[in-house]
């Protein structure tokens, strides 16, 4: 017992280093790799309301460039507005007598904090569950699309960006319907890659790429990203592409979280049918 | 001595903010990111009791990685570094060890002997960092050389800093 003592004592330092690392890994692991990240909330409502201010100061640097996109995001959302409503086929309308309803809503929304250099970035926007923000809804930027909201207090919500190792987003090619996933490369902040495209198909550098619409996040067609190069890998089905993204991370200041009111209905029925099928 | 108490306090708030606030947002050519608030352990004084300095090390780790959004990366980063800090003391000590109330500073050694102290601990301290952060092996090289890269500018930033209150003191 005495040796043990004494053992511990010399070693003291290197059994308080041990820890002291164990608590953090815990925490590392129980907040960035699981998804009950309560701690990580709690915090958010301290430090956000400090980005808060400091974004505000940082908005008058880039108020012209905000401004240009706000407009040009208007005039392409007014040409575009039928987008968001679903048509109803068939007999329905003799009973409904709307042609047209309604599937995506949308919130304005800041971002108060965001990063662009590490491997997993998270952007912070200044509404919550109090503006009927909910976990798993879509965060479209002005121009192409920005992340998925993650964890929600009443005041703020964390979206993991696009440019996460884990995010994926359901595309297709606008002139072939061609659909594959895109997801970051984990170097640039505008370039990613495109997945699961067959190599039968005819590929341009710059062909424009959508979103499918499958996943019930995003509404279908709109731009996310550009052709940079491709490449047939001989031996494999499906190319390697290289894409770049529409959106620019780095002057992330307003964005529109999206929400789909069928999003449930279509996913119950999913997994209904998946089920059965088992 | 009551100084040194103040000193601290308003060192340790300070770079936990300019990391938070200004330098999480700093990135020069998208990979390279400098991580300043290491300068804290740094320059603790030479004499710290080494509880007191994983205690620190904990404290400092834990208040970046909340405004990093990074919960425990940092945090146990820094705890390597603070673990490691004694080891490296120890390796460059002069001959006839250390006196009482000296700090690991330009002013109290050479420069030769604080770039060497100062990169050593920093590069150990990215290289966990961006290894943790990556959380695999795959892309072994372009982490390594985002790591390096990164200590660079970091141990740029501490010996300007560094410059930055030596003058300062010898002012006084």
């Amino acid at each position: 017992m005495r040796n043990l003592i004494r053992f511990i004592n010399t070693y003291s330092f290197f059994f308080l280093f041990l820890f002291f690392e164990v608590i953090a890994f815990y925490l590392l692991l129980s907040n960035n790799h699981f998804q009950q990240a309560a701690f990580l909330n709690a915090t958010n409502s301290v430090t956000a309301g400090l980005q808060e201010d400091y974004s505000s100061l940082t908005d008058y640097l880039n108020l012209k460039e905000v401004n240009q996109n706000l407009s040009r995001e208007n005039s392409r959302l007014r040409s575009t507005l039928q987008n968001s409503f679903q048509k109803l086929y068939g007999p329905n309308y003799l009973i409904n007598d709307t042609l047209y309803k309604r599937q995506y809503l949308y919130t304005e929304a800041k971002v108060i904090n965001n990063s662009t250099n590490k491997q997993n970035n998270y952007l912070t926007l200044n509404v919550g569950s109090l503006n009927g923000i909910q976990k798993g809804m879509g965060v479209l930027a002005p121009n192409g699309i920005a992340g998925v909201v993650k964890q929600v207090s009443k005041h703020y919500a964390a979206v993991v960006s696009l440019l996460h190792s884990n995010a994926k987003v359901s595309v297709k090619l606008k002139n072939s319907s061609y659909f594959g996933s895109m997801q970051w490369d984990g170097k640039h902040y505008q370039e990613g890659l495109l997945k699961d495209i067959p190599n039968h198909v005819e590929l341009q550098v710059g062909d424009t790429i959508l979103t499918s619409g499958y996943s019930a996040t995003f509404p279908a067609d709109i731009a996310v990203a550009t052709i940079l190069s491709f490449e047939k890998i001989p031996g494999e089905n499906f190319y390697e592409i290289k894409v770049k993204f529409l959106t620019d991370f780095k002057n992330l200041s307003f964005v529109h979280v999206v929400k789909n009111i069928r999003k449930t209905e279509q996913e119950e029925l999913e997994d209904k049918a998946e089920e059965e099928h088992d | 001595m009551i100084r040194a108490y103040l000193t601290y306090p308003i060192q340790f708030i300070f770079l936990v903010v300019l990391q938070g606030v200004v330098l999480n947002n700093v990135q020069f050519s998208s990979y390279i990111n400098p991580y300043l608030y290491i300068l804290f352990i740094l320059w603790l004084p030479v004499e710290t009791p080494k509880w007191l300095l994983l205690l620190l090390a904990f404290t400092l780790g834990i208040s970046v990685d909340v405004f990093s959004n990074t919960l425990g990366m940092h945090t146990s980063a820094t705890l390597f570094l603070a673990f490691c800090r004694p080891f490296i003391l120890q390796l460059f000590a002069p001959r006839d060890g250390y006196e009482p109330n000296q700090k690991p500073c330009i002013k109290d050694f050479s420069f030769a002997w604080f770039i060497a102290y100062a990169s050593i601990l920093t590069v150990l301290h990215h290289l966990f960092l961006f290894y943790l952060e990556v959380f695999r092996f795959s892309d072994f090289f372009s982490t390594f050389g985002r790591a390096i890269s990164s200590s660079f500018f970091s141990l740029i930033l501490i010996v300007i800093s560094q410059l930055f209150f030596y003058n300062a003191e010898e002012k006084r």
